[in-house]
């Protein structure tokens, strides 16, 4: 195929996803605010997950509208909700043959819903834009599991939404890492229930986790689902299993493994040997810091190997 | 006026019973709301059209007139023979002016129109494109006057756009109104993607062996007709390709994969001459296939429509048509031309510039209905101002009757209505001639207007042609 379709694909199912995970994090934020006492600072960490930290600068105390305004509504901001889903439908538009109509109309269906709303209905009609712009994302991806080929197409689409899958959820705990510290544990109480329980919600994760842990909430459990569970669809090690195999599939295709090939195969082993207590040992952070680098080193790779 | 559903009596048409009979039952309510589902298809499939140098919505949509416009079969074979003797012909002029240029020696078309034509590539002088075809697929509009009065307006042998309308709004129909199809005998229109892709493989460069690659070539996104690119690559399984992709090494073209390059046969283009090759044409520009034209001349790779081809269709050689079937085919014209006075000829701009407020002007090069005058329902304030842009360079306008054309039943004004209609069916040129039955309606919604152009407020409706 060509290159640039290809490089289309890729960033139209990873702008989408960004969106979404926008989304998601914007939930969380909201939940977070409803807590008494608690969440002056939850939008700042959603803004840092979103990588949008800077437009909040001059802003004491960062309010709802702001945040609708920059990470919802803004056509220009990188992180906000609008701009990606413009990019996603860009990218896809320029790939029309690439993909089937069931995908295209996911993506156009109310294409122009942002840049039509007012801010005001938008902050108030908040909770119903961030289920539709879910609700774009599972669509599309539901779409091209049901009507797309699988070909080398479909899997660089695939490649795309999985590097952004792994990258939000490390980048939700490189923020809220001191959340799950083991200390907090000793400081306890409810609003570190409610920390770690809404780290899991923006993660879609919660009645997953009921599922696994059965209501045990403790830090090393939380993040050995976000990083290490084989079986969480957004965690970290599910992505790179799914990464290693779609590369892996690419590689049958061409008849070539590449670089890229190497880096997600060490990040899949390196996941699979690795207890959580030896993440806590060496450091979560540090942790989240190298496997961001990682997975930003993947996605270069990909590019080169495939002529974007 | 000629109400293709009623007649000039008023009597309904034998072409026109079946959907005459639909629109009693089905009564224009449901039609109106009808409408308004359609569009919402139209939305969610993405069928939009940008207007050039127009603000507002960039991907407005086209608008989509329900009740559709039909020919019988009699009608139909008189026009298709028509239609495929001018592609013919026109085929036969741009080669004859690429080579030696008889029809001009022989005094029939004046030599500056031709050769002082910004269209004229000398790039292609004594150059033998495969199959010499240079226009591939030949839109011709068409207008009706009267019953069996069909007339053609402009021929475009370039690009002609809007085949994606014709198709779609066929499946729309289709998939809203089933009865219709299985009631009525209505010619399918669906192979047309099959025969544009056979057309294209049958003129591979000498250089092509085996089973030829070809690519649809867009501006990209941005462009007005970007949905139809892609409609059209997608319907062919032909990859859809950007200057971009493209590039000449070892004297073929190839483009970039994620397997690395790939030959390129057989191109067809959807961007304009000056665009395809910075070497040969634009210097200053950095769009382009740089050496395209050069591959090209050397038989690595065909253009489609050939570099030039545009020499023939503009709107003062329009008016020599009818004489370039007579002389290159030995043949009367099937359809006529619309009388056209050339305001180069003294004698002609004399009685255009007295007779302006009774006829349409158009400027010779131009297309869209983008700059013309329509005598009748302009001001006389606009007819002076107009009369002075043709004073200062006649050549470059032509003036027509202000023609009554057809009118067939809209949905518009809050009911049903008689509206101008036009047809534009597209000819396919290679090894064989190709024609789909019908062709692209365009309808002038707004009431009294002329205009059916898209760019101008037009619409389409799906067009049947009868079956036997």
């Amino acid at each position: 195929m060509l290159s640039r379709n290809a490089e289309n694909l890729f960033w139209a199912a990873r702008y989408l996803e960004r969106a979404e995970g926008a989304a998601r994090l914007i939930e969380m934020g909201q939940r977070m605010t409803l807590i008494p006492g608690a969440g002056r600072d939850e939008w700042r960490s959603v803004a840092a997950v979103a990588g949008a930290a800077h437009l909040f600068d001059g802003e004491e105390r960062i309010t709802d509208a702001s945040i609708v305004e920059k990470l919802v509504l803004s056509p220009d901001e990188p992180s906000s909700i609008r701009h990606c889903l413009n990019r996603a439908r860009d990218n896809a538009r320029a790939v029309r043959t690439g993909i089937t109509s069931e995908m295209w109309e996911a993506l156009n269906d109310g294409w122009r819903r942002l840049e039509m709303a007012d801010p005001t209905a938008a902050l108030r009609d908040l909770p119903a834009i961030l289920e539709w712009v879910k609700a774009r994302a599972s669509v599309f991806r539901g779409a091209a599991d049901s009507s797309m080929l699988r070909t080398d197409g479909y899997y660089f689409l695939r490649l795309g939404g999985l590097i952004e899958r792994a990258d939000l959820t490390l980048r939700l705990l490189d923020v809220k890492y001191f959340v799950l510290l083991p200390e907090t544990e000793i400081v306890g109480g409810g609003r570190d229930h409610h920390q770690w329980t809404s780290v899991l919600h923006a993660t879609s994760a919660a009645r997953a986790y009921h599922h696994v842990y059965r209501g045990d909430f403790s830090p090393w459990k939380i993040t050995d689902f976000l990083i290490l569970n084989p079986r969480f669809p957004r965690s970290v090690a599910y992505c790179y299993n799914e990464l290693s195999r779609y590369l892996e599939l690419l590689a049958i295709a061409y008849g070539e493994r590449k670089q890229c090939n190497m880096l997600a195969a060490q990040m899949v082993s390196r996941l699979a040997d690795t207890e959580m207590g030896e993440i806590f040992a060496t450091g979560l952070h540090e942790f989240t810091t190298e496997a961001i680098r990682h997975n930003a080193r993947l996605s270069g790779a990909i590019h080169r190997a495939y002529h974007f | 006026m000629f109400n293709e559903m009623s007649g000039e009596d008023g009597v309904i048409r034998p072409a026109y019973e079946g959907v005459a009979r639909w629109i009693e039952r089905t009564g224009s309510e449901t039609l109106l709301l009808k409408t308004e589902e359609a569009e919402a298809i139209f939305r969610r499939i993405g069928i939009t059209f940008a207007v050039y140098g127009e603000g507002g919505d960039p991907e407005r949509l086209i608008p989509f007139d329900l009740i559709p416009r039909v020919f019988d079969a009699a009608e139909w074979r008189r026009l298709d023979r028509g239609i495929k003797q001018r592609a013919r012909a026109l085929n036969a002029f741009l080669w004859d002016v690429y080579h030696r240029g008889e029809i001009l020696r022989a005094g029939i078309v004046p030599e500056r129109l031709v050769y002082r034509n910004d269209a004229f590539l000398p790039e292609m002088v004594g150059f033998d494109p495969p199959g010499r075809v240079y226009s591939h697929i030949v839109g011709i509009d068409i207008v009706r006057t009267g019953e069996g009065a069909f007339q053609v307006l402009e021929d475009n042998c370039r690009t002609p756009s809007g085949v994606s309308y014709k198709l779609e709004t066929r499946t729309v129909m289709m998939r809203m109104f089933p009865e219709l199809f299985r009631q009525l005998s209505i010619e399918p229109v669906d192979d047309y993607p099959d025969m544009l892709r056979k057309t294209l493989e049958e003129v591979a460069p000498p250089a092509c062996k085996g089973s030829p690659v070809v690519v649809v070539l867009t501006p990209g996104p941005l462009n007005s007709a970007y949905y139809e690119h892609s409609f059209l690559a997608d319907r062919m399984g032909l990859e859809l390709v950007q200057p971009q992709d493209l590039f000449v090494d070892e004297g073929r073209v190839w483009m970039r994969t994620t397997r690395g390059p790939v030959r390129v046969d057989v191109i067809y283009r959807r961007i304009d001459d000056d665009f395809l090759d910075p070497i040969a044409f634009r210097p200053d520009s950095m769009l382009g296939i740089a050496g395209l034209m050069q591959v090209y001349r050397s038989g690595g790779v065909t253009i489609c429509s050939a570099p030039g081809a545009g020499v023939a269709d503009d709107k003062a050689v329009y008016c020599y048509v009818p004489q370039m079937i007579r002389f290159y085919l030995g043949q009367e014209p099937i359809l006529e031309n619309v009388q056209t006075w050339r305001c180069s000829e003294p004698d002609e701009l004399a009685y255009v510039l007295s007779h302006l407020d009774e006829l349409v002007v158009k400027e010779v090069h131009g297309s869209g209905g983008y700059g013309m005058l329509i005598g009748p329902k302009s001001t006389k304030a606009e007819i002076a101002a107009y009369a002075e842009r043709i004073k200062a360079d006649p050549e470059d306008f032509i003036a027509q009757p202000t023609l009554e054309l057809s009118a067939a039943p809209s949905v518009a004004g809050g009911g049903i209505a008689p509206r101008h209609v036009d047809l534009r069916p597209y000819c396919l040129v290679g090894a064989d001639m190709r024609l789909a039955p019908g062709g692209l309606t365009r309808v002038a919604l707004r009431e009294g207007s002329l205009v059916v152009n898209s760019s101008q407020g037009g619409g389409v409706k799906d067009t049947w042609v009868l079956s036997e």
